[in-house]
């Protein structure tokens, strides 16, 4: 295997993490464009089922122009990966703004919050605190699930770790990780009513962001944010509305079915289903859509999970006209992750 | 029992009256529990406590109840143990993910929540992560230790004071969620050499 060429090695005593500015917690470009106002862009990345970084790489290629940070997933649906901790090592060496994702479900506290500061170091300035799908919906069914901590306790742990400077035993941390904390919200399933009410329980945990899962049903997304505009949520909380391209109607059937967590109507699957081209209609009713949520007060970014279709991340955002309107009204370079 | 448990989850405010009243009752006994040992009851009164709650709750013996905050739905039963809510999995019609016969754990509790007098505002408030060392003792015993030393000055295990600190919301409420009283040697599996 050849050595790694990255176009920019990380050296953490050359290129430490960036500072946060006044006021911001972390030094994340995600911090910065969403506290700018900027209509802010996540991506989800595939991770490899490979030992080799250039898979990483590869598949980061096609959102780290348009992305603000990229997801690093752990171990999503309960199937096994390269682990979100080794994709942020490869992609922070490259400079790449990163989302660590941690679940709840393979690891205790003490090998969580030892990441966290391992993650931080690695100049890794957002985490998003997940629960995490049950260990019988992947791909090693017997393995034992783990929930020392829940979403909630993770965040206000990471909270602690990073406000008051210490581990939840109380130990001193000499340099408090400073970063900014993500959690989920799952706004298109039951219970509906209790939605906006654990999203305000996660931002009292400690959430600074918030990326929701897959939005297909923009009706019920709306009214959900009508109520966490109600409770005031979206003045304390940045929303980043998840949302990805379907490949068919047959994809689609299959994740309603399979995937824990996906609500997508048959309004939907119907429209694919009359499409001459699926895959295509796919992509333009994700676009549709990131048109649709962008319209709700209170959203302030987008969150895109097009898994397996990664390649076509660049056109959506291009086509959906986020980059082009933030160059327009801001005048100002694209704080691309990359740079 | 799965029936019980609803049934105590649909009544939840008369269990709710009901619990506040015995936790006086267990609070005022703290003097005469000092004078048997707290070490001594440990065993009978878990093994009574397991049999009552395990009857009525499925209780799982957590030893830091947190009932009266979760709608009288324990959260132990929740295939991931959450104790702060539904995960995003749940299921059309309010089944659990992980069990899709199951009721979720979360939406019976918002719904026993809704009931209550106190219920309602108490499952708003961020609960910490359970002190596995505690499994298994009572939260029944747990409680009138914390309710009686809380104005004792007891010197504080950084630890804890620093769970208590972070969930300072859910110690308002149930001190035995985040607990800093001291422990008979009985009710912890945690070696002393640990702690």
């Amino acid at each position: 295997m050849t050595p790694l060429q990255t176009p920019e090695p990380y050296d953490p005593v050359l290129h430490p993490p960036l500072q946060p500015l006044p006021g911001h917690k972390s030094g994340s470009i995600l911090e910065r464009a969403l506290r700018r106002g900027w209509f802010a862009i996540t991506a989800e990345l595939n991770p490899p089922d490979s030992a080799d970084p250039r898979d990483v790489l590869k598949a980061a290629e096609p959102l780290k122009a348009v992305a603000d940070a990229i997801n690093a997933t752990d171990a999503s649906g309960a199937n096994c990966h390269m682990s979100s901790m080794g994709i942020c090592s490869i992609l922070s060496r490259a400079g790449m703004g990163i989302v660590l994702q941690i679940s709840c479900r393979d690891r205790n506290r003490i090998a969580i919050q030892g990441d966290v500061l391992g993650a931080a170091a690695m100049g890794v300035g957002n985490i998003l605190c997940l629960t995490g799908d049950g260990v019988g919906v992947g791909d090693q069914p017997g393995a034992k699930p783990v929930f020392d901590f829940d979403c909630m306790s993770l965040l206000r742990t990471l909270k602690t770790m990073r406000d008051e400077g210490q581990f939840l035993s109380g130990r001193k941390l000499s340099t408090p990780p400073d970063i900014f904390l993500g959690a989920a919200e799952n706004p298109c399933i039951p219970p509906y009513e209790y939605r906006a009410a654990r999203l305000e329980k996660k931002v009292r945990a400690g959430a600074d962001f918030i990326q929701t899962n897959y939005i297909f049903d923009v009706e019920r997304f709306r009214t959900f944010m009508n109520q966490v505009r109600d409770m005031g949520l979206d003045k304390k909380v940045f929303i980043l509305a998840g949302v990805g391209p379907l490949a068919s109607a047959k994809t689609a059937r299959w994740m309603r079915a399979n995937v824990p967590g996906i609500h997508i109507p048959d309004t939907i699957i119907d429209r694919l289903e009359r499409a001459a081209k699926p895959a295509e209609e796919g992509k333009k009713l994700c676009i549709d859509i990131i048109g649709q949520v962008r319209e709700i007060e209170g959203v302030a970014g987008v969150h895109i999970m097009a898994y397996r279709r990664e390649h076509l991340v660049g056109e959506i955002i291009e086509e959906s006209g986020i980059l082009k309107e933030r160059l327009a009204a801001k005048g100002a370079p694209n704080p691309t992750p990359s740079a | 029992m799965y029936a019980v448990r609803r049934f105590a989850v649909r009544h939840s405010r008369f269990v709710e009256r009901f619990y506040q009243s015995f936790e006086r009752v267990i609070i005022s006994l703290d003097p005469i529990f000092r004078r048997i040992g707290y070490g001594r009851l440990e065993k009978p009164v878990a093994f009574t406590e397991k049999v009552v709650k395990g009857f009525l709750f499925d209780c799982k013996m957590c030893g830091q109840c947190v009932l009266s905050s979760t709608g009288m739905s324990c959260p132990m039963n929740c295939p991931k143990t959450l104790r702060n809510g539904p995960c995003g999995g749940v299921r059309e019609g309010g089944f659990c993910e992980v069990k899709p016969e199951m009721r979720c754990v979360w939406v019976d509790a918002w719904d026993g929540a809704s009931r209550m007098n106190e219920g309602a505002e108490r499952i708003k408030i961020v609960q910490p992560p359970v002190d596995r060392a505690l499994e298994g003792s009572s939260a029944w015993l747990r409680v009138a230790r914390e309710k009686a030393e809380a104005h004792s000055s007891v010197p504080a295990n950084t630890g804890k004071q620093t769970i208590a600190d972070a969930f300072k919301r859910a110690r308002e409420f149930e001190p035995a969620s985040a607990p800093l009283a001291s422990e008979p040697k009985t009710a912890s599996t945690t070696p002393e050499r640990l702690k």
